[in-house]
């Protein structure tokens, strides 16, 4: 998938459903557009609930921007391989994608407004967090 | 000299204000709350919306803000703005209003 406006910060929604995952991103699409790189993921490696290390870092290279990669997480498990994944990424690209404490539908469509504005990495992950300010 | 410094630092732009009534049939939630957002973070101007002429103001370019608005259809949307590009601003926020954002 690739975006219009590569200058935009890419968006990664993870969650332990698929459902959930590409759901989100169908609101991400329709209430926000196409000019942010989107990517979603979901499900553990046997197609169960969960999440896994090589699904989120393949969505990270999906949704790669050279202003940064900002990750949305449902519970627990995707959050910490999110995590896992950000750590697995070559050193000048681990520093540029960030983990947002905030809810997963929500805080993606409000991240990728931000970022459709061309705010920068920073500001798309604190607008995001708002939702639990 | 001093007095070319003095009006540099003066410099002020007019705050402008208008108010338009929200004629879409769900009012300010979520998708119009995401396209008054994307509008106004494209200009300079501070652009802020309220649903009183005296406030309390809400500034536009943020989306969690604008949403927790939750003004209905028939309220009156105001608009205060202030900026280099204010007046264009204002004009396309009250033209995205009026156009029901675009779903009406």
């Amino acid at each position: 998938m690739s975006s219009l406006r590569p200058g935009n910060v890419g968006i990664v929604i993870v969650s332990h459903s698929p459902k959930i995952a590409e759901g989100a991103a169908d609101m991400v699409r329709q209430m926000v557009g196409d000019a942010v790189p989107l990517a979603w993921t979901g499900g553990d490696v046997d197609g169960g609930l969960g999440t896994n290390v090589a699904g989120i870092l393949e969505a990270i290279e999906t949704a790669w921007s050279p202003a940064g990669v900002a990750i949305l997480v449902d519970l627990g498990g995707a959050e910490t391989n999110s995590e896992m994944a950000v750590e697995m990424l070559p050193e000048d690209r681990r520093a540029r994608v960030l983990v947002c404490n905030a809810p997963v539908v929500e805080g993606a469509v409000i991240a990728a407004t931000e970022s459709s504005g061309g705010s920068p990495l920073a500001a798309v992950k604190r607008s995001a967090e708002e939702f639990y300010a | 000299m001093h007095d070319a410094n003095a009006n540099r630092a003066a410099q002020t732009f007019a705050t402008l204000t208008a108010s338009a009534v929200l004629v879409n049939p769900v009012g300010l939630h979520a998708r119009p709350s995401v396209k008054l957002t994307q509008l106004a973070k494209g200009f300079t101007a501070k652009i802020e919306i309220a649903l009183a002429a005296d406030g309390p103001w809400t500034d536009a370019k943020s989306p969690v803000k604008v949403m927790r608005v939750k003004a209905p259809q028939g309220a009156t949307l105001h608009f205060r703005v202030a900026g280099p590009d204010g007046e264009a601003a204002l004009a396309a926020m009250l033209g995205l209003v009026h156009d029901g954002f675009g779903e009406a």
